[in-house]
């Protein structure tokens, strides 16, 4: 299964959009820089992740989503990780697949 | 001193309507932190600036950025200092807002909020207008 990261925020690029049209299911999503701002709560994009829920597996970068100062908005589901938990992610997928 | 010098202290240049308009999220790019270093040098300057956050620009005022754990700088807390630099007009889109589920109080500056036809006047209104 491949490890998906989006790193854009899905307002301003279709990153977020083309690679949930391509993740399987059980597969897994890590979002990271502007692209945490895809998992949070009441924003235009929260239904799309809420509905990919139920197939893949979300996590979102901790660091990333604090400088932001929008970590109180975060999603209820989405799992959060530091960086270390970035790295056991990579080693637990077969590939990532980077949408920049 | 001939009469046709002036003093430079006194010179005052024509006094420009000057806009930056912020469309980009803080931290991803370097597109916010360059606009805010602009506004503080042109401070030196008097004109009329405004400046404008919509799209992911609203971003950057959101309250609570703790950049620590990513080891880049936290330069939010610069917006609260403008004021000192004579840089009072801040303007923030509804839409933006609202597409983000923020409410005006999550920001860290005090802000005008305007909808897409007030902004549009405001833009018309100026004489240059900056992006970033």
């Amino acid at each position: 299964m491949i490890l998906h990261t989006v790193n854009k925020s899905p307002f301003e690029k279709n990153s977020l959009e083309s690679c949930l049209k391509h993740c399987k299911k059980g597969s897994s999503l890590l979002l990271i820089e502007d692209g945490v701002y895809a998992s949070l709560k009441d924003t235009k994009y929260s239904d799309a992740i809420t509905t990919a829920m139920n197939d893949i597996s979300i996590y979102v970068l901790e660091p990333d989503l604090t400088a932001r100062g929008v970590q109180d908005q975060l999603i209820d589901g989405i799992k959060s990780v530091d960086y270390a938990g970035f790295v056991d992610l990579t080693v637990e997928h077969d590939k990532v697949e980077a949408w920049l | 001193m001939s009469e046709e010098m002036y003093d430079e202290d006194e010179y005052q240049g024509e006094i420009k309507k000057l806009m930056y308009v912020n469309r980009k999220a803080p931290y991803g790019t370097i597109y916010a932190l360059e606009s805010l270093e602009v506004v503080l040098i042109g401070a030196a300057f008097d004109q009329d600036v405004s400046l404008v956050f919509m799209d992911d620009g609203v971003y950057q005022l959101k309250k609570g950025q703790d950049t620590k754990a990513t080891e880049m700088k936290n330069f939010s807390p610069t917006y609260r200092a403008l004021e000192m630099y004579d840089v009072e007009k801040l303007f923030v889109s509804k839409d933006s807002l609202e597409e983000r589920g923020l409410k005006v109080d999550d920001l860290i500056v005090p802000v005008e909020i305007l909808d897409a036809d007030q902004m549009a006047d405001l833009m018309e209104d100026q004489d240059v207008i900056l992006s970033f």
